[in-house]
């Protein structure tokens, strides 16, 4: 495990991306295909199980350290990480003389600490730790919680596994798409590709095309009678894939989530065997596209009961098909794939619908659609060449997206807590409160949009006015407004403002408002009611 | 026994009533005693100034040599009123000193900063017994507990060596007084090649050196410098991201500060490397300081003072914070 340490060391230790790339091809073409599998898995950020509690690791270490729980408490508030708080307060004593492979820890060791009892966990917590050093200790302990992460951008390793190991991108990136198997065998496919079709035989999906947001200056170069327009649907991306028997749909971070569409899955198996359709996930009644808010119960619960499938009913709106017939269509031009498209799902079961297509003769029609997306609950437009083939990632030129303008509310700063990761020692979570009835109640948290300078002013400030502690949170004078923008809001009965609000994000801080100027909650619901969502499929 | 306390914590800093003078005052009054030269401790404008003889040229160089300034010895004693005053080695960076206070058969010690680590530049923290004791806690929690110097200093050594071989200076943050002559006293038992530095850290440099510290060979980066590849360049943080650094071209950077122990600390700053040297004492420094001058009276004031002060209470200590307005947790 040394040398995976080492290359997380250097990863971490880096802000350039070259070194790190180096870093990476360098461990991957040294390492053996049984550690470099598991490194792979753990840098692509696949699933880690936290294998003890908390608290038994806090046990673990307040017995080794005279420390008692509250300071543990201050220190980790302090480190923002478990893991490292604990490698920073085991008593050190190991020179780290014992070298275990990743692959064992990850295949032997770790899985020792289920099916025992937390006595013996914790001895053997304490036993692993007494032998290694103090980074080694992290990492470990990392592995142990499940939260592995090393800040490697799943780009950064497909290029860097497409140096180690001399291949072409595209391929490394078809190979990683999708749920690839955890066996030192993949690895070794990496390095050397199986002559004739290297696609395994699986429901993985294709690397997803990602559309660029369209600038100003950019649209006077876009020729609209060469572009597709479609309305640009606030739901969930995902391919679905049906490959013999087998049938998956893959949500755009890759994650399957086949299991929360039952339904779209048992209709899918009626389409023709060997296709893949790139499309939104959206959920329609009486029909009416329903709010993302809802769209998100679906995900969110383990299993999907009969009452939701009435209450919440899917449907898959394709605008893509990628492969009909066994026959990887990417390269075809987005003229030809809408034609496969088309006459896939002529006459298909009733879950299935295909992207209306709308008509604009010019940049104001246009901008007159993307205003009725705003008014009908859509997310804007999208633009996509009808000559334009399916490409890996974000590349520009082909598939343009025109969202319309986020909303805004001010709101006054009322609590504030410590990051984690970089930004443990900084106030960088912020909740925002919108008035009620002449009291402030919070309605969103807000993490980005403050620069680094901005960041470092609020964090001084609300060390200064800090009004009560409640654990790592605290309260301060409500004194501050900001511009909240954010993507969506919806009534929601878990939040004390009665609302929710999607993608909240800081846009600028209104310091031309005191706080009595804030907008209120009432305000707030205007901007639901203001809103028809009626954007229908016709 | 109740201790009787001899200092408390005034709008214009840390003031000895029966004394009527401050300790490293933040407003201008007529009698100040003086820690150590660092900014956020010593500055000008008060009417007079006691501090101990070996800062004598930090001080006049960082605050002016016009100031009324009277030169102590360490341990000489000195009436200030009917209290007795007497200043002693803290460790923290040369010439820094902590201030003994002694009144009606009550002895009080203000450690200052201090550090408890073996420091080549300056003499040793000299451990005073007595009833009541303030002491600092920038790094008053028990993750803090800092590495061999000599290691530290290897590291950097290695990070040089490393980035020399690939033709790239090596741009160093460290402060300009103490923290780089800190590293330059280790760095000499590794290097004899010169180390750039730059004007505010070679000028502390240079009076290091008069004072009889040995450092390693420096070099000044003045205008006139050619263009450097693969050197070590120490320099005040702030010049880091300054265009002075631009000279140095794709450098890689570091920083060397107790902070830099939080992996959250050592990315946040956007630096290449950080490496964890200070000149404040960590967790186990601060327990077995307060433990053997024998204090039955603790005020804990920089840093974790709320954490610390709880901590010496479950311990069976009367302590308590005592606050600052020092909310930055800036370090030295």
């Amino acid at each position: 495990m040394r040398r995976f340490l080492t290359l997380f060391q250097e990863v971490d230790a880096t802000t350039s991306t070259l070194a790190k790339r180096e870093a990476l091809a360098t461990y991957f073409r040294n390492a053996p295909a049984t550690d470099a599998i598991w490194a792979l898995y753990l840098l692509m950020g696949r699933k880690q199980k936290r294998l003890v509690n908390r608290r038994l690791l806090q046990d673990a270490v307040l017995e080794m350290a005279a420390v008692s729980p509250w300071l543990f408490e201050e220190c980790y508030a302090v480190v923002g990480d478990l893991a490292e708080t604990i490698s920073l307060l085991v008593p050190q004593r190991a020179q780290g003389n014992v070298d275990v492979s990743l692959q064992d820890w990850m295949e032997i060791r770790l899985p020792q600490l289920s099916g025992t009892t937390p006595r013996e966990q914790v001895d053997l917590l304490q036993s692993w730790w007494r032998e290694h050093n103090r980074d080694e200790i992290f990492m470990i302990t990392k592995l142990i919680t499940g939260g592995f992460r090393a800040g490697v951008a799943r780009q950064l390793m497909i290029k860097s596994l497409a140096d180690a190991f001399g291949q072409e991108e595209p391929y490394v990136t078809e190979q990683l798409t999708g749920d690839w198997p955890v066996t030192a065998t993949f690895i070794e496919s990496l390095r050397e590709p199986v002559s004739g079709d290297v696609r395994i035989p699986s429901t993985r999906p294709y690397p997803f095309y990602l559309a660029s947001s369209i600038q100003e200056a950019a649209r006077e170069d876009i020729d609209l009678s060469r572009y597709a327009i479609e309305w640009k649907w606030d739901g969930i991306r995902a391919q679905l894939v049906r490959r013999g028997p087998l049938v998956a749909i893959w949500s755009r971070g890759e994650e399957l989530i086949s299991d929360s569409f039952p339904e779209i899955v048992q209709a899918a198996h009626l389409l023709p065997e060997d296709c893949v359709l790139d499309g939104e996930m959206l959920l329609q009644r009486d029909g009416k596209i329903l709010p993302f808010a809802e769209l998100q119960k679906r995900i969110s619960r383990k299993k999907i009961s009969e009452k939701m499938l009435g209450t919440h009913p899917a449907i898959f709106l394709a605008f893509d098909c990628l492969e009909r017939a066994g026959v990887d269509l990417r390269g075809e031009p987005q003229s030809i794939r809408r034609e496969h498209m088309e006459q896939l799902l002529h006459n298909s079961p009733s879950p299935f619908h295909v992207s209306p297509l709308l008509q604009a003769k010019n940049w104001e029609e246009a901008a007159e659609l993307r205003q009725q997306a705003e008014v009908r609950g859509g997310e804007g437009l999208m633009l996509k060449s009808w000559d334009g083939a399916y490409k890996q990632g974000r590349k520009r030129g082909d598939w343009w997206k025109w969202k319309v303008d986020p909303m805004t509310l001010d709101s006054v700063l009322v609590y504030a807590q410590a990051g984690h990761g970089r930004r443990a020692t900084l106030f960088t979570d912020y909740t925002f409160a919108l008035w009620k009835d002449g009291a402030l109640v919070p309605f969103a948290k807000a993490y980005s949009g403050l620069t680094d300078a901005e960041i470092q002013e609020l964090d001084a400030w609300i060390r200064r006015h800090t009004l009560e502690r409640f654990g790592p949170v605290r309260s301060v004078t409500p004194e501050r407004v900001f511009e909240i923008a954010f993507e969506g809001i919806g009534l929601s009965s878990r939040h004390k403002s009665g609302l929710a609000v999607r993608f909240p994000r800081i846009l600028r801080e209104r310091f031309d408002k005191k706080p009595d100027e804030a907008d209120t909650v009432e305000r707030a619901r205007e901007l639901i009611d203001g809103r028809t969502q009626d954007l229908t499929l016709s | 026994m109740s201790v009787s306390v001899l200092v408390k914590l005034t709008p214009r800093g840390l003031q000895c009533p029966p004394g009527d003078f401050y300790i490293d005052p933040w407003e201008n009054v007529d009698c100040a005693v003086l820690t150590h030269a660092h900014s956020d401790h010593a500055r000008t404008g008060s009417r007079v100034y006691h501090a101990v003889r070996d800062s004598q040229r930090i001080l006049e160089h960082r605050l002016g040599s016009e100031n009324n300034f009277i030169w102590h010895d360490y341990g000489e004693r000195f009436a200030l009123g009917p209290v007795t005053v007497s200043l002693h080695p803290a460790g923290h960076i040369l010439g820094s000193a902590q201030v003994r206070i002694e009144y009606e058969g009550t002895v009080w010690v203000v450690t200052g900063d201090y550090k408890r680590q073996p420091d080549p530049t300056c003499l040793p923290f000299e451990v005073i017994p007595c009833d009541g004791l303030v002491t600092e806690a920038t790094f008053g929690l028990p993750i803090y507990d800092w590495p061999d110097t000599d290691d530290v200093a290897a590291q950097v050594h290695q990070w040089w060596q490393k980035n020399r071989a690939l033709g790239r200076n090596s741009l160093l943050g460290c402060y300009a007084l103490g923290k780089a002559q800190r590293l330059l006293a280790s760095l000499e038992k590794l290097t004899d090649e010169p180390i750039y530095t730059h004007t505010a850290t070679e000028n502390m440099v240079q009076i290091y050196r008069d004072q009889g510290v040995t450092l390693a060979p420096t070099l000044r980066v003045h205008e006139s410098t050619p263009k450097l590849a693969g050197a070590l360049v120490l320099a005040p943080p702030s010049a880091l991201g300054s265009p002075w650094a631009k000279r140095f071209g794709d450098a890689e950077t570091g920083f060397a500060s107790g902070w830099m122990q939080i992996r959250g600390n050592r990315r946040r700053r956007g630096y290449d490397r950080g490496f964890i040297l200070s000149d404040h004492a960590d967790w186990n420094g601060l327990l077995s300081t307060i433990t053997s001058t024998g204090a039955r009276k603790v005020l804990v004031t920089h840093g974790y003072s709320q954490e610390l002060s709880k901590y010496l209470v479950e311990q069976g200590l009367d302590a308590e914070p005592l606050s600052t307005h020092f909310q930055g947790e800036g370090d030295a």
